[in-house]
């Protein structure tokens, strides 16, 4: 089972409960952790284990070819990122640009676009008891996330069962690569401060979350500082509060040095036991 | 010669558009017949991605020799503006398009 960690803000807490739930789970039962947020993994500053599989992943992108090419336009025109352009006599191709979607390639009758591998990041997989960390990180200067988040998600499903349980610390935000974590997870978990900002984003995510149709509950972090709005929402909205993690400088100390909150703070540990209450039961009824 | 500006409008007076990629208009002046043209890129507001090569691409219709702007055209759209041999002036961000011609008559824009 998927459980997605995402949050619309960035910064309310996302790493701080993927790490902990899942080295706390994994107490009991084998757990993966996957740090979905390929741009800036931060997981592994949390997570110490040792490095079984490592591999480059590479994104597929078309390289013109002009041997055949009669520069009819075909490619310019069903590209939606203006990544292939027709320039005079030549065809530009803008690789970051290239969502690696194939059509170019595909409907180029003279099959002058080949798909040629770029690469574009690297996947590690470590392993601590039992608990297996997957950790995939983006080559500097690489603009497009969903495709190795894709291919990632691929190595959890083709690596892992599905009776075992995922945590995904997702990216941040509501658009394309959150939205490619969400879509292939089973149920999610929003993580959010109570404050203005926190909640203006909540409810992005919320929309995001509803619209693809998933089951999902809110953890309120830092809690104690802010207002009572994101409260007032979630009750209007008919959204679970599933657990609370209180504001307190013992985390942000313990957090600074890379360590894991639960052993030495009891809010903490009855906030993460909240939350693996909410995944079993969850995961009965999608079952 | 065949001079481009980025502006936000369409004849000498307007302010200049800082960006290249999504300028709002281009503003072309002909020195040879003192004439003015003028291209409406807004519809480049839609274009969530790409917006540098696709205004570059839309400037080779043109046939303009020197590209003035503010900013400079990033990566993608200076690839596409270097096939067509374009000479590139930039800093003219904060004039009007009158006063970046004669900038760049004096010779007091940096070339790009």
């Amino acid at each position: 089972m998927k459980v997605a960690i995402a949050s619309g803000k960035g910064g309310t807490g996302k790493t701080t409960l993927s790490t902990n739930l899942s080295s706390y789970m994994a107490e009991s039962v084998p757990v993966v952790l996957a740090d979905l947020d390929v741009e800036e993994p931060n997981s592994g500053l949390f997570i110490q284990g040792e490095l079984i599989h490592q591999e480059d992943k590479f994104i597929k992108v078309p390289e013109w070819d002009d041997t055949n090419c009669t520069l009819c336009g075909k490619c310019q025109e069903v590209c939606n990122f203006n990544a292939v352009m027709k320039m005079g006599k030549m065809i530009m191709v803008f690789p970051e640009l290239c969502h690696g979607c194939y059509a170019c390639s595909e409907l180029c009758p003279a099959g002058s676009l080949p798909m040629v591998p770029k690469k574009m990041g690297v996947l590690k997989s470590f392993r601590s008891g039992n608990l297996s960390f997957i950790e995939s990180k983006l080559d500097i200067g690489v603009e497009q996330a969903v495709p190795l988040i894709s291919q990632t998600i691929h190595y959890l499903d083709e690596n892992f069962t599905e009776e075992t349980i995922q945590i995904i610390d997702s990216p941040p935000g509501t658009s394309c690569p959150v939205i490619e974590v969400v879509k292939e997870s089973d149920l999610v978990i929003l993580i959010t401060e109570p404050t203005p900002f926190g909640l203006h984003d909540l409810k992005l995510a919320v929309d995001t979350v509803r619209q693809l149709g998933k089951p999902f509950a809110v953890v309120i972090n830092r809690h104690g500082i802010g207002d009572n709005n994101v409260e007032k929402y979630c009750e209007e909205e008919g959204i679970e509060i599933i657990a609370m993690i209180p504001n307190d400088r013992k985390i942000a100390e313990t957090y600074s040095r890379g360590e894991l909150l639960y052993p030495t703070i009891p809010g903490v540990k009855e906030a993460i036991k909240n939350v693996v209450t909410y995944i079993e039961s969850a995961g009965q009824g999608i079952k | 010669m065949k001079i481009v500006f980025t502006a936000k409008g369409t004849d000498m007076s307007v302010a200049m558009d800082p960006r290249f990629g999504r300028t709002e208009y281009f503003v072309i002046f002909d020195e040879e017949s003192k004439t003015v043209e003028s291209f409406d890129n807004r519809a480049i507001e839609k274009e969530a991605h790409g917006a540098g090569p696709r205004t570059a691409q839309k400037l080779s219709e043109y046939g303009a020799q020197v590209l003035i702007t503010g900013n400079g055209p990033g990566g993608n759209a200076a690839a596409v503006l270097k096939t067509l041999g374009l000479e590139i002036y930039v800093g003219a961000g904060t004039m009007t398009v009158q006063e970046a011609y004669d900038a760049y008559k004096s010779g007091s824009l940096t070339k790009a």
